[in-house]
């Protein structure tokens, strides 16, 4: 193997780190594939925290006059619920589907900025325990410090704001303590670990792909992935400052909501929504994508309009930064701002129309293999097709303001982000499944759990329209025995609880089927997009020799031709160059230089919480000085890892045996 | 094998831009920047017109930015700024010319025109809480020291660059090729913190 002669060239504070495998191996990694399991893992942890938080809410409205839970308790869980599927779950999960993928469909050995990739996942993760420190350290009653007993008496108090944190419920005169300035600094720190990794995936995309693959050569998830990092480029610098400007209002001393100063809280709605609907398309943009690449394999045909599915998914990122204030018709915005916001959210509409009749395209006349993934991906064209549906009733005005913070609109955007986004995300888990550990999962289990959470999720869901209608408010944690509305929510809590049931059986599926599975052939579902040229699980480094691209949906043209009637047969050379994709895949011609794994991205996530908690307790002995800790920890990992090599030459990889003479030579041509 | 193409077998790194990952990224950072000063911005002007003598105790006149402004000052630190883009074009203009001690001599006088400005501006705040107008006086002037102070902070970290370029250089005794494009990197943050000055100082001192 290589030599290690420059190592001793490289300049650096701690002895370089070099495992590939074991706990180390995983800290201080910089491969995207891990860093993608990392994220998925983590995201799926938040998850399970998140179901929890939203069955205590369940608990508490199944009956009317519950005492279950007090109103701080519920407004702390429904705080957290909504903060943490959107910015600990949906994000970073659809951030693992980005990571694992985006390199391999693209035909790249790595993304643009390994280290960053890695940075970004570390100050997720430590972001997130950080905002979920809150319930251990935060407080809500005004005075801090005290005796221990009076601390402890406060353990279990979130942050309460909702995650909208409309000012001036989040400001210091509603919210004491200090709870909301876990949320406002932890979600600032969240939104850091967005910013990065869409910087990332951005030049990704622009710079690294294989040879061959235009712009509209590029697979939909793709192209989705891409369009949501720009929506995150140009979001996240708004939500940034709405933050800064609630964390400065409530520890500094500025005016900006405080009305009785000539503050203005509508002003934190529009920046906050400037942000929150274009996070709206964040959310869904990725499973749409999964969807795209999932209904085209299972139907056995192509995506049917592959540039208008392109094209109006970013239609939809440019037309969400132009919607925002549909959110606030009942906040007192003039007529004409409700008129010109309403006409803008029709319009979002026609893209994602387009969308749907190109999937229903891509079904119709397929030969359709009902297997999970599948479902799951059927599953979210329907539920998504009803919560559009609600979402056009909210862009007319009065109806909105009939709507709006009843159940209705619970509904609507659970139809929306359960029901498309979570069941895209599942597709997508199902599909990828093989390639991620290279077994297969146990389709019995799998359709049961699609049955349990389709079921569960319409009985969750589905009623709360008419619970709306009915007049059930959101926010408020009891309602009284004469509004009549105790069945329907009895059957929304049983819907809830059959979900987790559904869950359960995800979980036991993936821990068994990732020991147990059969073992996965490295195309199982004959797909189409260049992951599946791959063995499985992929190895480090990739692809053995760089593709080259010469149509859409290239790997499948490689193993079909049409017919007449345009019916797909399979070329008769497929079936070795299937054979060869695997050989060459496990055994490259040459070695192969990877970046080296670093310390330095986890002690910058390190450093995060370390700030968080220096700005809050600022006014206590340990603050500045915790403050100062966190960010000499943070510039410090920077310096180190500026100085510290990307690359060297031991970091070699080629075939599993080290000493393995290159077999690649009749790889040599063109 | 005619399907698989020949790799160069190293961590290849083909941009499909012609342009260097590195100086893309730094790209699409600074798009991203702008929203950022783009909300601060519009934040400012919100709140710059508006009338806080209601909010005011009986007999205290309200202080606003636009009534403390010395615009001969700023309009001096604004040229001590822009002049520091200047020398750090002819900073990079001398690494390209392989002058590796003009190179560094450029850099620090970068960092030494933008820690003026800084300091022009730490007087600048002085003097306005010294007349009674502080972060908390009204939403206007909350709004002015947030535009401002994050613009500051941006010039801080564009030194702080500057110096560790400097230090690297005076270290190894000249910046390698590789190093030099970072030259590069710093300046384009740098001159994309001096376009947003232009703006900020434009709307915010100029425009009544």
């Amino acid at each position: 193997m290589a030599t290690t002669a420059s190592r001793s060239g490289a300049r650096t504070i701690f002895r370089r780190p070099d495992s590939n495998t074991g706990f180390w191996g995983w800290i201080t990694t910089a491969d995207h594939k891990k860093i993608g399991i990392m994220y998925g893992y983590t995201a799926f942890t938040f998850f399970i925290l998140g179901g929890l938080e939203a069955l205590l809410l369940r608990i508490q409205l199944s009956q009317p006059d519950n005492v279950f839970l007090s109103a701080s308790e519920y407004n702390a869980m429904f705080t957290m619920h909504g903060t943490t599927m959107i910015f600990l779950f949906v994000m970073p999960v659809s951030a693992a589907f980005f990571n694992y993928l985006l390199p391999l469909m693209i035909g790249a050995r790595d993304v643009a900025f390994p280290r960053m990739n890695a940075v970004s996942y570390w100050i997720f993760v430590f972001g997130g325990i950080f905002l979920y420190s809150s319930f251990v350290f935060g407080t809500t009653g005004p005075p801090e410090g005290g005796n221990l007993a009076e601390v402890a008496s406060r353990l279990g108090s979130g942050p309460n704001g909702g995650w909208f944190g409309y000012a001036p419920n989040s400001g210091l005169r509603f919210s004491t303590g200090t709870v909301m300035d876990y949320w406002s600094i932890g979600l600032q720190i969240l939104g850091l670990a967005s910013l990065i990794s869409s910087i990332n995936f951005i030049v990704t995309v622009f710079n690294m792909r294989a040879k061959g693959m235009k712009l509209l050569r590029m697979p939909v998830f793709v192209w989705m992935t891409t369009v949501v990092a720009f929506l995150l480029l140009f979001s996240l610098p708004i939500i940034a400052v709405a933050l800064f400007m609630i964390t400065f209002d409530r520890n500094v001393g500025t005016l900006f909501f405080d009305p009785s100063m000539g503050g203005d809280p509508i002003l934190w709605q529009h920046f906050f929504w400037l942000f929150g609907h274009p996070e709206v398309y964040i959310l869904v943009l990725p499973a749409m994508g999964i969807v795209s690449e999932v209904l085209p394999t299972f139907s056995r045909k192509p995506l049917f309009g592959y540039p208008a599915v392109v094209f109006a998914g970013a239609a939809i990122g440019f037309m969400g930064f132009g919607v925002w204030a549909h959110h606030m018709f009942a906040s007192g915005v003039t007529p004409i701002t409700q008129a010109a916001f309403g006409l803008s959210t029709m319009a979002i509409a026609i893209p994602t129309g387009i969308k749907i009749f190109n999937w229903i395209g891509t079904i119709w006349g397929g030969k359709i293999k009902l297997n999970t993934p599948m479902l799951f991906s059927l599953g979210f064209v329907g539920m998504f097709v009803i919560g559009g549906l609600s979402g056009v009733t909210h862009s007319i005005v009065p109806a909105d303001w009939q709507q709006t913070d009843t159940y209705y609109i619970v509904a609507h955007f659970h139809y929306v982000l359960f029901g498309g986004a979570i069941f895209g995300l599942f597709s997508g888990l199902y599909y990828w499944f093989p390639k991620l550990t290279g077994r297969m999962y146990s389709e019995t289990l799998g359709k049961l759990h699609f049955w349990v959470f389709f079921v569960g999720f319409n009985l969750t869901f589905g009623p709360m329209h008419w619970l709306g209608l009915n007049g059930m408010v959101r926010r408020t944690w009891v309602y009284a025995e004469e509004t009549g509305l105790g069945p329907w929510n009895m059957v929304v809590t049983i819907g809830a609880f059959i979900i987790a049931l559904g869950v359960l059986i995800f979980m036991i599926n993936w821990t068994w089927s990732k020991r147990n599975g059969p073992i996965a052939p490295f195309d199982p579902w004959d797909a189409r997009t260049l992951e599946w040229t791959l063995p499985s699980p992929t190895p480090e480094y990739n692809f053995a020799v760089n593709p080259v691209i010469t149509s859409l949906d290239d790997f499948w043209h490689k193993k079909y031709s049409e017919d007449a009637d345009g019916r797909p047969v399979r070329r008769p050379e497929a079936t070795a160059l299937l054979a060869e994709y695997e050989e060459v895949g496990l055994n490259p011609p040459e070695p192969i230089h990877l970046p080296n794994p670093s310390y330095y991205p986890f002690l910058v996530g390190v450093g995060m919480p370390m700030v968080g908690y220096g700005l809050i307790y600022d006014n206590t002995a340990w603050g500045i000085p915790l403050l100062i800790l966190g960010a000499v920890t943070i510039v410090g990992s920077f310096i180190g890892w500026g100085v510290e090599p990307l690359e060297e030459p031991h970091a070699d990889h080629h075939s599993d045996e080290p000493d393995h003479e290159h077999p690649g030579t009749d790889g040599e041509d063109s | 094998m005619s399907d698989v193409a020949h790799a160069d077998g190293h961590h290849d790194v083909h941009e499909g831009t012609g342009i260097d990952n590195r100086k893309l990224g730094m790209w699409v950072f600074l798009s991203s920047e702008f929203m950022f000063f783009g909300a601060l911005i519009s934040n400012y002007m919100l709140f710059k017109g508006r009338d806080y003598s209601a909010f005011m105790p009986t007999g205290q006149s309200v202080l606003l930015p636009r009534g403390l402004y010395d615009i001969p000052f700023t309009s001096v630190s604004s040229f001590v700024l822009l002049m520091s883009s200047l020398t750090m074009v002819l900073a990079h203009d001398a690494l390209v010319s392989g002058d590796q001690n003009r190179t560094r001599v450029w850099l620090a006088a970068t960092g030494m025109l933008g820690s003026v400005f800084i300091g022009g501006q730490v007087f600048e705040f002085t003097e306005f809480v010294q007349q009674g107008m502080t972060i908390s006086s009204n939403p206007a002037a909350s709004a002015f020291f947030m535009l401002t102070g994050f613009h500051g902070a941006h010039v801080f970290f564009g030194i702080l660059m500057l110096l560790s370029l400097y230090g690297i250089s005076k270290r190894q005794g000249g910046l390698t090729e590789v190093q030099g494009l970072n030259v590069e990197l710093v300046g384009l943050y740098w001159h994309f913190v001096d376009i947003i000055w232009i703006v900020i100082f434009t709307i915010v001192y100029l425009i009544p």
